[in-house]
């Protein structure tokens, strides 16, 4: 792997870049492998990644029906926190945000992280209480958060209308939470896990999973079948598909969640704003666009196109919260596929199938556990035991009844 | 924006509809083992083709009726009224 540096760049803008290598192998597909991760999104890179550099496991393919980083990787709003309420969830997404906090200097790819702080409204006195609550829990859990009055909402982002239809009452902010690059993200993990060895394999579907005796024994795509002893799912919105091709039913709802951005503007607002009650967040994309969402489209779904309720709703919220913004035009709205589980925890770990696990269940969440998703997932697959971090999140909880309902995890009012 | 038949109604917007979830589940026996009872409570089909389910006609006439939908492309498939059977419809998968 060729470094990039201050001086690769002087060297690649000095020969009118015409001389970066590409950045990760095309490989030719093998009949086997120690471990087949399917999916090329941010969770099985990561995954890949963190087996080759902490595990010494290098005999590793990625199968991905379509091109990598084309799923919800690259259709998130990119937004990175760790203000959960519960400490299970706290635990984990803060272990997420520590290693997104390097992820530029480990990975040596810049990733943009911009730690611009999240911030969430409260419209009543009631929204306010609920806010202190979860702003305690955050501080208990170890993570720092800051309750808002509204004038310090108002020096944080001017640009709010405070006596609106929906009255800032105060906030909380998570300083730390930020965005990043998210197509940044999927292409370091690849780029890395490809400098160590790993098969990146795009274009290949899996069509089937071969198990006998109660274990995994390998594959079945659309290039031929691959022979493996270990095989992870990492295909977020799909987990309920491939799932069942091992005869394994999963507590998820697959819906539509979308996101639009405007038209880019002038810098005007260097924080992201989050209002739970209306369902809608806002950030500024370094390219200067507005980049909001909203809630996810309740009704189960994979055709990954939002519907015009919901956006009319997202927008409505943006404009009543910010009146400034409503000349913008959007330029583009897009959807991705959320598997939503019914505390809206992760589903992560062993399955009744011998050497299958599952990463999924990110619901509207899986672009801030990418790090940390590859990197408990990967121990959870060398050592064939949940990592400390991942214990609570297995597919067990729902017939033990240990569910960990995590209310924050959207960071919305449901 | 997608259009739902109400049985009662006709044809409205899909904002005047609420979702409920999987139709046709049935509760097991109460002396069920806890996997069974944690499938009746938290498993549901979540197909990527046709999907059975119940609407809720929120904004109009009040009332519930079942849909078979496809996930993939959003057609309405068939639409009856609640207690009849599932009917027999299949969907190209996409």
């Amino acid at each position: 792997m060729k470094r990039y540096s201050a001086l690769s760049l002087l060297a690649g803008a000095l020969t009118g870049h015409r001389r970066w290598s590409q950045a990760w192998r095309t490989p030719e597909l093998r009949k086997s492998y120690d471990v087949v991760l399917v999916g090329a999104g941010g969770h099985g890179l990561a995954t890949a990644y963190y087996l080759a550099k902490k595990h010494g496991i290098r005999n590793i393919a990625i199968l991905e029906k379509g091109h990598l980083g084309g799923g919800s990787v690259g259709r998130n709003t990119q937004v990175t926190r760790s203000n959960y309420f519960w400490p299970e969830s706290a635990a984990f997404f803060d272990h997420s945000l520590k290693l997104y906090e390097s992820m530029s200097v480990d990975l040596n790819f810049n990733v943009m992280l911009s730690q611009r702080g999240i911030l969430t409204l409260a419209h009543s006195h009631h929204d306010l209480e609920a806010l202190r609550r979860w702003a305690n829990a955050i501080q208990v859990n170890e993570i720092d958060s800051e309750l808002l009055t509204p004038g310090d909402v108002k020096r944080i982002a001017p640009l709010i209308r405070m006596d609106g239809r929906y009255p800032v009452h105060g906030g909380f902010i998570q300083r730390r939470g930020g965005i990043s690059r998210h197509d940044a993200v999927a292409w370091a993990y690849a780029r890395a896990a490809s400098a160590l060895g790993v098969d990146i394999i795009q274009q290949c579907e899996v069509t089937g999973l071969t198990i006998a005796g109660n274990r995994i024994r390998g594959v079945e795509t659309s290039r031929g079948p691959i022979t493996t002893s270990k095989l992870a799912l990492c295909v977020a919105g799909h987990t309920s598909v491939l799932a069942a091709m091992a005869g394994i039913r999963v507590p998820v709802n697959s819906m539509t969640l979308q996101a639009m951005v405007s038209e880019p503007i002038k810098p005007c607002l260097d924080t992201i704003v989050l209002s739970p009650i209306v369902h809608m967040y806002v950030s500024q994309s370094d390219r200067g666009e507005i980049v909001l969402g909203g809630g996810a489209d309740v009704y189960t779904s994979y055709s990954q196109r939002g519907g015009v309720p919901v956006l009319q709703e997202t927008v409505s919220a943006l404009t009543e919260l910010f009146p400034a913004f409503s000349r913008l035009r959007l330029m583009r709205q897009w959807a991705g596929i959320v598997d939503i589980t019914p505390d809206t925890t992760p589903l992560m770990g062993k399955t009744p199938v011998e050497g299958l696990y599952i990463s999924g269940g990110w619901g509207t969440g899986g672009y801030k556990a990418i790090p940390a998703g590859g990197d408990t997932m990967a121990h959870t697959i060398a050592n064939d035991s949940p990592h400390p971090l991942i214990a609570s999140f297995g597919l067990d909880r729902f017939a033990s009844g240990a569910l960990i309902d995590e209310g924050a995890a959207s960071g919305v009012a449901h | 924006m997608m259009q739902l038949p109400c049985p009662y109604c006709g044809v409205r917007d899909e904002d005047e509809f609420r979702f409920g979830g999987q139709s046709h589940i049935t509760r097991p026996d109460l002396n069920c083992s806890d996997a069974e009872w944690a499938d009746y409570l938290f498993c549901r089909d979540n197909p990527q083709g046709v999907h059975f389910e119940r609407w809720l006609h929120a904004f109009g006439c009040g009332r519930w009726f079942n849909l078979a939908r496809h996930t993939v492309t959003h057609e309405i498939l068939a639409c009856y009224r609640m207690g009849e059977p599932k009917p027999n419809v299949t969907g190209d998968a996409a």
